[in-house]
């Protein structure tokens, strides 16, 4: 039964809640993009603070635990959320047509996000996710007069349902074997029985998680969508979404020993290798910025997949310190795309080109992309190396040389089209027309939210220490 | 706190630069040189003041050390020392990093407070990579310097012969040597982890993993790790494929920081950290490790005989100095290891001489090929002259510096390893040929083109003729180099040697 006590568990997910049914009913009454996004962004603060307050509950509610996992995952669904809301401000400013819906449609999506990392049981996992889902396809379409915008929406749709439809089989069949549905029933019920069915079961929850997560073979879709998609509902699908589905495919295996027998883990093992380099390789020659942080992307979360595979105490920590190094990166890499293509006029500014020589124009924006192709290549100095140097110590740790030489191969390829982004903003300017960021950029909030995450990623790689320790705090208390 | 401020320093002098921009072209020049001299004045003052009596036995010596905790989680600490080969090379960044701008004065006339930003961002990492003692925090700064030398070629190279050959040249030298860089990180990790396997304490500390009893089946590996990412940016033939390329394209200064400074950090890692925490496998691997080095003395000899492009051969020739370095690091007799650091030196000096000189060629006729070349001897003023004497350093001559290295190198392997020694004193035949052949070229011969060139001004002569002096001085008494690293060459001698009795006592008891 939930009780009061177990609501105090939910907080910051009722406020986000809370704070979407009131940008709906201001909305109905009366349109303001400003206001709108400060509601928004006022709800998602009050979230955050609420969370300090849900962490002392004495009692998960039904169905949702509140461990140290969750709570390091609801902190960064929500600064992310955050962000994303700053960013997409100035972007949605020069939308024709109703801007304040995309506010709606990220606060549901924060609140499935917010569930999602929250579930203990198949049932809310199901439903947080299809919640987190959902508004993402509106997001993507958003500005769907641009073609692409609504390809990609379409797209991600038709082939998120495929996914959702793995997922759920998967399910069934897991269901039939154990008769459970919650995590530690699964576990339980797991132990004893471990034949063909409960398997396949679990190899088609996987791919159903892998769509969301773009392991390789189910990767097709991102490229697309990221390029489609508009700038700020990019930013989201590629880090609350993912950063949420991480969190739970985490969960699901450290929780449940289905996914620990042999079979799978080499399976796992070789997903990571091909998504690592296959992700790298794909980027190689793109001339698309948006195309390519896909692809790269996948890349990241192949080295991710790592901590999945080896299991352990040092896992979770080092997820959780890769998740926030790729999250800050992601946000400042992305974050200067919004700036370029803000405010909104038909199509982002993806085309490398228009990125020529853009640290002799704009040379503060320029900054903080070196700084966030640096993170991503992971150099020493940025939050990346951290990151990175997390994932090989786990990989060392755990003897995996198969996944260490992966990650060696596939940090030196990324290496290539890493560079070539970076000089590319510093070449000489070409004399063609381009589109640039507006001048007052720095001045918005957007502008200097971007500059506050560029500031991060260098804080994060020169003095991690106060983030390991918040890190290993949370995943100690995980289990 | 002085360490860290030499560290520092460079940084802090290359932000300003940047930001000095925009007071004109002067600024960030005046501010870089003064930077360079300030860490150069500190490193002399340290050598003089400093006492660099041979160490007790017990603990190891350092002239100064600096530590504080970083990264707790992983025993990570900001360790900092400093002892006379790491002065020597400290003192060295500072000398050729001021040589650096100086003299790219009136090459780079574009976009100047970043390049200077660039530059020192180099030398601020090498002088880390030379002052780290925490294996972390050596990897780090090993990393570090990459990206501006990256950018340093990318942006201001010689755009080669087809436009964006620069580029490719850049990003092949980052590739190189980032990815064999991460071997070496994962060879850390690994030790770091069997160290704690062992002893339950995580730490990166040079000191304490110097005791890790690393299992026989791994410690190759580990090894390896560690000597490939040395070997790389040494360069060890195998491993030289970034060099040529990176030479040509850069601009005169990185080509003066690549050849003078940054293939140091990789024969200094390998006395500092490859020999020193795996003995038994490097003298185990000690005639892989001469044969390769046989190999580059031949190879970059002969290749560099057959080039056009006049940087390329200096590139060439820097290939076969180094094989005399590996050499000698792995002979495992001390008078070889301080004939190494006396060719580092050396090379340093006569390499950067050869650098400045092809740079300067290049701003009178605007070509690096030596096809198109011939006669200068008739239309520069002394210009030529110098060349000579660098040239004559290069191949070795008596009363250079470079004879005394390689001299003492070939002397002190000879005991260990006559055959070696004989086939390496062919390269001293090769040296001669490449060296007067590139004389020959540019200088003699019949004129390319008719008409006087403009003479050496003041600052190109100024550097020249330091770069002379200090060869020469080096060459006639090298003796305040000898005293300040004996040191370290006898502990890494002796630890050589137990290391071979261990190995030849094993294989005596498995007999």
């Amino acid at each position: 039964m939930l009780t009061l006590a177990n609501l105090v568990a939910l907080i910051p997910l009722i406020v986000v809640g809370a704070t979407a049914v009131i940008v709906m009913l201001g909305v109905a009454w009366q349109r303001h993009h400003g206001a709108t996004a400060l509601v928004s962004a006022v709800g998602l603060v009050l979230a955050l603070a609420c969370v300090p307050v849900a962490s002392t509950a004495l009692s998960s509610p039904p169905l949702m635990t509140m461990d140290g996992l969750a709570l390091m995952g609801s902190v960064l669904v929500l600064l992310c959320a955050l962000v994303t809301v700053a960013l997409s401000h100035h972007y949605l400013t020069g939308y024709i047509g109703p801007k304040e819906e995309f506010y709606l449609l990220l606060l549901c999506a924060v609140t499935g996000a917010l569930g999602l990392v929250a579930s203990d049981h198949l049932a809310t996992l199901f439903i947080s996710l299809e919640l987190l889902s959902m508004p993402l396809y509106g997001m993507l379409a958003y500005s769907f007069r641009a073609e692409r915008s609504l390809e990609a929406g379409i797209k991600y749709l038709v082939l998120s349902a495929a996914a959702t439809a793995f997922l759920l089989f998967g399910m069934a069949l897991i269901y039939a074997r154990t008769g459970h549905l919650d995590l530690a029933g699964l576990a339980t019920g797991l132990a004893n029985t471990s034949d063909a069915w409960t398997l396949a079961g679990a190899v088609l929850m996987l791919v159903g998680l892998g769509f969301k997560l773009s392991i390789v073979p189910f990767h097709l879709w991102t490229p697309d969508v990221y390029q489609g998609g508009p700038a700020p509902a990019t930013i989201f699908l590629a880090t609350v979404s993912k950063l949420a589905v991480f969190v739970l495919l985490l969960r699901l295996v450290t929780v449940a020993p289905v996914f620990n027998s042999d079979w799978l883990n080499t399976l796992i093992t070789l997903l990571a290798l091909i998504t690592m380099l296959g992700g790298n390789l794909l980027a190689l020659f793109q001339s698309n910025l948006k195309r390519l942080l896909g692809y790269s992307s996948i890349a990241h979360f192949g080295y991710l997949m790592v901590a999945i595979v080896a299991g352990g105490a040092l896992a979770v920590e080092t997820v959780g310190v890769y998740l926030v190094t790729y999250l800050v990166t992601t946000l400042a890499a992305f974050g200067v795309v919004t700036q370029l293509s803000s405010p909104f006029s038909g199509e982002d500014a993806a085309g490398l080109h228009y990125y020529r020589g853009l640290f002799w124009r704009r040379p503060w924006l320029a900054a903080v992309m070196t700084v966030s192709f640096l993170s991503l290549a992971g150099i020493p100095l940025t939050a990346g190396f951290i990151g990175k140097f997390y994932v090989l110590a786990l990989g060392v740790a755990e003897n995996r040389w198969w996944l260490v030489g992966g990650i060696v191969a596939g940090s030196a390829i990324g290496l290539f089209y890493y560079l070539r982004v970076m000089v590319t903003l510093y070449l000489p300017e070409p004399g063609m027309r381009r589109m640039d960021a507006t001048n007052d950029w720095g001045n918005r909030i957007g502008g200097l939210t971007l500059l506050v995450v560029a500031v991060l990623i260098l804080v994060l790689g020169v003095y991690p220490s106060p983030m390991i320790q918040w890190v290993a705090g949370l995943s100690t208390a995980a289990f | 706190m002085i360490l860290v401020w030499l560290i520092l320093i460079p940084f802090v002098g290359g932000l300003l630069c940047w930001q000095a921009d925009q007071w004109g072209d002067r600024a960030p020049r005046w501010i870089a040189l003064a930077t360079m001299l300030f860490v150069l004045v500190i490193s002399l003052v340290l050598w003089v003041t400093g006492d660099f009596a041979l160490p007790g036995e017990v603990t190891r010596h350092w002239l100064l050390e600096w530590r504080t905790s970083w990264i707790p989680r992983f025993g990570i600490e900001i360790h900092l020392a400093m002892d006379g080969l790491s002065l020597i090379l400290v003192a060295l960044t500072g000398f050729l990093g001021a040589l650096a701008v100086l003299c790219s004065w009136h090459e780079i006339d574009h976009r100047v407070g970043f390049f200077h930003l660039n530059l020192l961002f180099i030398l601020g990492g090498v002088v880390g990579v030379f002052l780290a003692l925490d294996l972390f925090l050596f990897f780090l700064f090993w990393e570090m310097m990459l990206v501006p030398m990256y950018f340093l070629i990318a942006l201001w190279g010689h755009s080669g012969s087809a436009g964006q050959t620069r580029i490719r040249a850049a990003t092949r030298f980052f590739i190189y040597t980032q990815a064999s860089g991460l071997l070496m990180l994962v060879a850390i990790l690994s030790l770091v982890f069997v160290h704690y396997a062992n002893t339950g304490e995580l730490s990166f500390s040079y000191d304490t993993l110097l005791d890790t009893d690393v299992p026989e089946a791994l410690a190759p590996w580990l090894m390896l790790g560690f000597f490939v990412a040395f070997a790389v940016k040494l360069p060890v033939v195998p491993f030289h494929g970034w060099l040529p390329d990176a030479h040509a394209q850069a601009p005169t200064a990185g080509s003066v920081d690549l050849a003078g400074i940054l293939l140091k950090t990789a024969a200094y890692g390998i006395l500092r950290f490859a020999l020193p925490l795996f003995p038994e496998e490097s003298q185990a691997f000690a005639p892989v490790a001469m044969t390769l080095g046989l190999v580059g003395i031949i190879y970059g000899a002969v290749l560099a005989c057959g080039q056009q492009d006049i940087k390329r051969l200096i590139a060439y020739t820097s290939i076969s100095h180094m094989g005399f370095v590996l050499i000698a690091l792995y002979s495992g007799s001390e008078l070889a290891i301080q004939g190494a650091i006396i060719l580092m030196v050396a090379h340093a000096f006569s390499s950067a001489g050869l650098f400045i000189l092809s740079g300067q060629l290049y701003e009178r006729i605007h070509t690096r090929d030596m096809r198109i070349m011939g006669g200068l001897w008739g239309r520069i003023p002394v210009l030529p002259g110098f060349t000579l004497c660098f040239v004559a350093a290069s191949l070795g001559m008596p009363a250079t510096a470079n004879f005394v290295g390689e001299f003492m190198v070939l002397f002190g392997t000879f005991p260990s390893a006559p055959v070696v020694v004989v086939i390496a004193s062919v390269g001293l035949v090769l040296a001669a040929i490449y060296s007067l052949l590139l004389m020959q070229r540019v200088h003699y011969g019949p004129e390319y083109r008719q008409g006087a060139l403009r003479g050496p001004d003041a600052r190109e002569y100024g550097m020249m003729l330091v770069l002379l002096v200090l060869t020469v001085m080096v060459g006639l008494y090298p003796q305040p180099i000898l005293d300040i690293t004996a040191p370290i060459a006898g502990p890494a001698a002796e630890l050589f040697e137990q290391a071979g009795a261990e190995l030849a006592s094993r294989a005596g008891e498995v007999n």
